[in-house]
């Protein structure tokens, strides 16, 4: 079964906001600790072929979750996301950083501030992500960003393919 | 340099309601005005906006002007955003799958 699963992506200059909402089917319950639990966030939070690695995950505001983006080849950025807010099952709002692994920030990326809230409805939850920014530059930086790793990406997708392709026999020409 | 912010063009909901209105069929500003509550000249301005970033086109038949979705451009703003875009559906396909198991684990 295939249930297509609303999302939208929008950028409103006005307000140097970038717009997220996507459903997903499960209780706001589940989601929330999707979001919030190192364990399951290792699962999802990096797109592939990228995975985490969890150095301190501390939901508190205050709080801070310090994680390594780590690439195929075993290149680690390290990330941050220090809580601003934290509503259980209903908002969740951080503040980002690229930083070093003592989480110390740096300024390669602009932070952007999360707030993401969940609205659970006949057992589907909406989550409606904003990443608003200090300056409207920001959010070219962000998408030029996006675009490096998107494209990364994409080149780690094909290294697999072509692996896959050399594995096989080459009775076949 | 174009003059106009593309995104600045799109940000704007009346703007996107009236690219979505002649994205259907080509219209004139009096048709395109009776969609909203505002009034003809604030729909000539958004009009004007939105000619300028190249998003709509406008065409002359006799006294009538009529304005239609300028496609390519469309595209290209598409094209622009997909690789940002797909950063997230590959996070969120990975979530789609997370919850789907724990779900199935539950029962």
């Amino acid at each position: 079964m295939t249930k297509t699963l609303l999302s939208d992506f929008t950028i409103d200059r006005e307000s140097n906001t970038i717009r997220i909402t996507r459903e997903f089917a499960a209780p706001a319950t589940l989601v929330w600790k999707a979001w919030t639990s190192a364990e399951l966030l290792a699962h999802w939070w990096a797109p592939k072929p990228y995975h985490i690695e969890t150095k301190q995950l501390d939901l508190n505001v205050g709080g801070t979750w310090l994680y390594a983006m780590v690439s195929p080849q075993g290149e680690k950025t390290w990330c941050k996301a220090d809580y601003q807010a934290i509503e259980e099952y209903t908002v969740l709002s951080w503040l980002d950083a690229f930083c070093d692994e003592h989480g110390i920030e740096n300024t390669i990326k602009p932070r952007s501030l999360w707030t993401t809230r969940f609205n659970e409805n006949n057992n589907l939850t909406t989550a409606h992500i904003t990443l608003v920014h200090e300056r409207s530059e920001d959010i070219d930086l962000l998408i030029n960003m996006g675009f490096r790793e998107g494209f990364t990406m994409a080149i780690g997708n094909l290294d697999e393919l072509l692996m896959q392709l050399n594995q096989q026999p080459n009775e076949k020409k | 340099m174009i003059r106009r912010d593309i995104f600045q063009a799109i940000a704007d909901p009346t703007r996107r309601g009236i690219l979505m209105l002649v994205a259907m069929q080509a219209m004139t500003p009096n048709a395109l005005a009776e969609h909203f509550d505002i009034s003809r000249q604030a729909v000539s301005k958004h009009l004007r906006i939105l000619s300028e970033c190249e998003l709509i086109a406008q065409k002359q038949y006799g006294r009538e002007i009529h304005y239609s979705l300028e496609l390519q451009k469309m595209i290209e703003i598409d094209q622009w955003l997909a690789p940002f875009r797909k950063i997230w559906e590959s996070r969120f396909d990975q979530l789609d799958q997370l919850l789907s198991t724990l779900q199935h684990q539950k029962t």
